[in-house]
């Protein structure tokens, strides 16, 4: 591995890539790495025991009480690394289609995945009275099965940004729709389940699920990040992007199959989070000065983002266990709002 | 050779037969939303109720219930419906809905705290609240848009809107998982729906739906100037500021006032102005001339399937407009062209 400095940045070479990253963007993204660390511990030092910040890491690093240990590894960390990625996986799905579509609104709760997968869980919980699980996985297939529908109907016109959006606002109204008739149907008991999973919510969820968004993750968060060059240059037009040498089509078709994997898998976990997908990433935006989805940026502001609210809202509703999802918007909203007023006071 | 060829604007006259056709679709379907319900009435009967009520049952039904219910769906419809036309125009962003600048929600979070505090469970009293709602959250959400010395740019209306929405649905989750009974009846009024509305509501949204009908439908000339960029507005002549301060004004009356008296109709205000705009291309005032129309056309013909599909009861029309309209969206998404907005 090789490093070079450029005046505009560092360059890191390793396994034949080369990426050039700006000193802004490196300071951002090791504070937002430790802020989502210190969010975490954080949040897991709350609950029925309540701990210090140094029993939470003496426990998960093995050196913590039975108890501790048991609370902590079999019941707070599963919590915590499904918020933390979940956010991650949100905002990187934001990022990605925001950009592809060229529209800060084109995030998956606007273009009707996040509605499916709310679809498949609401049918799972309503008509089929499933639990939990069932649940997840009603939503995962709910999500994937509205995906493949609209590329089968965009592909046949070749795969235009702008068409995918606007079938995604088709979908998404003929979906909500559904949803809103399941829950006018179901008798107040499935209605109550079912609007509280569809608000989001972390309480309960261990290591299977942290196992499917993690692998999930993995997978598709380097590709996003790797290809993000590519959509800074598609940002500046397609015929530009062309005579740069991105192949559009097929960069489309396999970047919209990310932002859709990763929207799905974490809302089949979490149910859909509102406000991650569209804020992490302007916000993103905003802190590094960024040209392009900042992808990587992009998964750490969401995780900071959700580990906040979940810390928040353990801290402020403690026993009624209200979901994550309430505080996110607020959290979100309430930052996205300082900080536009900030930016624009700023201005004259 | 047929490559990259400008969309097609379709002659005048065209436009002009298109639109006097779907007027005469929007009559004949008010026409049927009057005489279909579940009392059989005579056509002769429906008819003379209508011209003089003789205080029969049948022409009470008429009068009194089924005109007034039809008459708000038109009224809803071409409010939502040019509503979004504008924000679409305004904000150059087909995905811009005109809940996005706040007042849905406001309306819906004063609808809940109507239910869950002060225990209201009249229509009349959500409406009222509705009202107050969606005019204390525009007031928010221009209050935080036009802080510091710039123009307030739609951009900026739409992400503070965005804001207040965010931090307005956290009291309305928190409110409604903590209290079943309030979430129980406010399931219903999330769907949107014209059933029970036709005593009294009428006369209350009227005052501001038919202001903002003819403010918005008087607009299409300055949209135009607009739709190029702010700095081309300038160079028409254009004042941008007016414009837009205008058009918000005209959003947030015109879906404010229609989210309180039938609840939130996503669908209505997001696609069908983007229909129009497939059917009659960027010219804005045919746009909100289409959306004015077809708008209503649908919300009152899926009103008329609502009653007929489930008997006895309804299908919500917010359900039913979707069902029925999203599948035309997309199917003409999939036929024409799509140029960039």
């Amino acid at each position: 591995m090789v490093t070079a400095r450029v005046t505009t940045g560092v360059v890191v070479r390793a396994f034949g890539v080369s990426v050039r990253v700006a000193p802004r963007t490196l300071v951002v993204v090791a504070v937002l790495a430790a802020l989502a660390a210190v969010v975490s511990v954080l949040s897991m030092t709350v609950g029925q025991v309540s701990l210090s910040p140094g029993e939470v890491v003496a426990a998960l690093f093995g050196g913590g009480t039975p108890v501790s240990e048991m609370v902590v590894l079999r019941l707070r960390l599963p919590r915590a690394l499904t918020g933390l990625l979940a956010g991650a996986a949100l905002a990187v799905s934001g990022a990605l289609l925001q950009s592809i579509t060229r529209n800060v609104l084109g995030s998956p709760d606007f273009i009707g995945i996040t509605t499916g997968s709310a679809t498949g869980a609401l049918i799972t919980i309503i008509v089929l009275g499933g639990g939990m699980h069932q649940t997840s996985l009603g939503a995962l297939v709910g999500g994937l099965a509205t995906a493949a529908v609209m590329y089968a109907l965009v592909l046949r016109r070749g795969l235009q940004g702008f068409r995918f959006v606007l079938v995604g606002v088709g979908v998404a109204a003929l979906l909500l729709a559904v949803n809103y008739y399941l829950i006018t149907r179901a008798d107040i008991y499935d209605a109550v389940a079912a609007q509280e999973w569809l608000t989001g919510s972390l309480n309960l969820r261990t290591w299977p699920q942290v196992i499917a968004i993690a692998v999930t993750v993995a997978l598709l968060l380097p590709l996003g990040a790797l290809w993000s060059r590519r959509l800074t240059a598609m940002e500046m037009g397609d015929p530009i992007a062309g005579a740069l040498g991105v192949p559009l089509v097929p960069t489309r078709l396999v970047l919209i199959g990310a932002a859709t994997g990763l929207a799905a898998v974490a809302t089949a976990a979490t149910g859909p989070i509102a406000f991650v997908a569209l804020a992490a990433p302007q916000l993103a935006r905003a802190v590094t000065r960024a040209n392009g989805p900042a992808v990587l940026t992009s998964a750490l502001m969401g995780a900071v983002l959700l580990g906040a609210s979940d810390f928040a809202v353990q801290r402020i509703f403690g026993t009624a266990q209200l979901p994550v999802g309430i505080v996110t918007s607020a959290v979100g909203g309430l930052y996205l709002a300082w900080l536009l007023a900030a930016r624009w006071r700023g201005r004259t | 050779m047929a490559v990259q060829s400008p969309p097609v604007e379709r002659a005048p006259a065209a436009r002009f037969i298109g639109l006097l056709a779907a007027l005469g679709v929007l009559v004949v379907a008010v026409g049927l939303s009057v005489w279909v319900g579940l009392k059989d009435i005579p056509f002769s009967t429906v008819l003379s109720a209508l011209l003089d009520g003789d205080g029969s049952t049948a022409s009470v039904t008429i009068r009194d219930v089924r005109l007034p219910r039809a008459l708000l769906g038109v009224l809803v419809g071409a409010a939502l419906g040019l509503a979004g036309a504008v924000m679409q125009a305004l904000t150059r962003n087909p995905l811009a809905d005109p809940g996005l600048l706040g007042v849905t929600m406001g309306a819906s979070t004063a609808v809940v705290l109507a239910i869950s505090v002060f225990g209201i469970s009249s229509v009349l009293g959500h409406v009222w609240f509705g009202l107050i709602g969606a005019a204390l959250a525009s007031l928010m959400v221009y209050a935080l848009g036009a802080t510091g010395r710039q123009v307030t740019t739609p951009d900026r209306l739409v992400l503070a809107g965005a804001a207040v929405s965010a931090v307005l649905f956290t009291v309305n989750s928190a409110i409604l998982l903590l209290d079943p009974a309030a979430f129980n009846q406010f399931r219903f009024w999330n769907v949107g729906s014209l059933a029970g509305r036709e005593v009294g509501v009428l006369p209350v949204v009227v005052w501001f739906l038919a202001p903002g009908i003819v403010l918005a439908v008087l607009m299409g000339r300055a949209l135009n100037a607009l739709a190029l960029g702010d700095a081309a507005g300038r160079g028409l002549g254009a004042n941008v500021g007016r414009i837009r301060l205008v058009g918000v004004a005209a959003i947030m009356v015109l879906c404010g006032a229609a989210t309180a008296a039938v609840g939130p109709l996503v669908f209505v205000g997001l696609v069908v102005p983007l229909v129009a705009r497939l059917i009659v291309g960027a010219d804005q005032r045919w746009v909100l001339a289409y959306s004015a129309v077809l708008a209503p056309t649908l919300l009152v013909a899926a009103d008329i399937v609502g009653r007929l599909v489930v008997q006895p009861g309804e299908l919500q029309v917010g359900i039913v407009t979707a069902v029925l309209g999203a599948p035309v969206f997309i199917a003409l998404c999939l036929r024409k062209r799509v140029g960039q907005w």
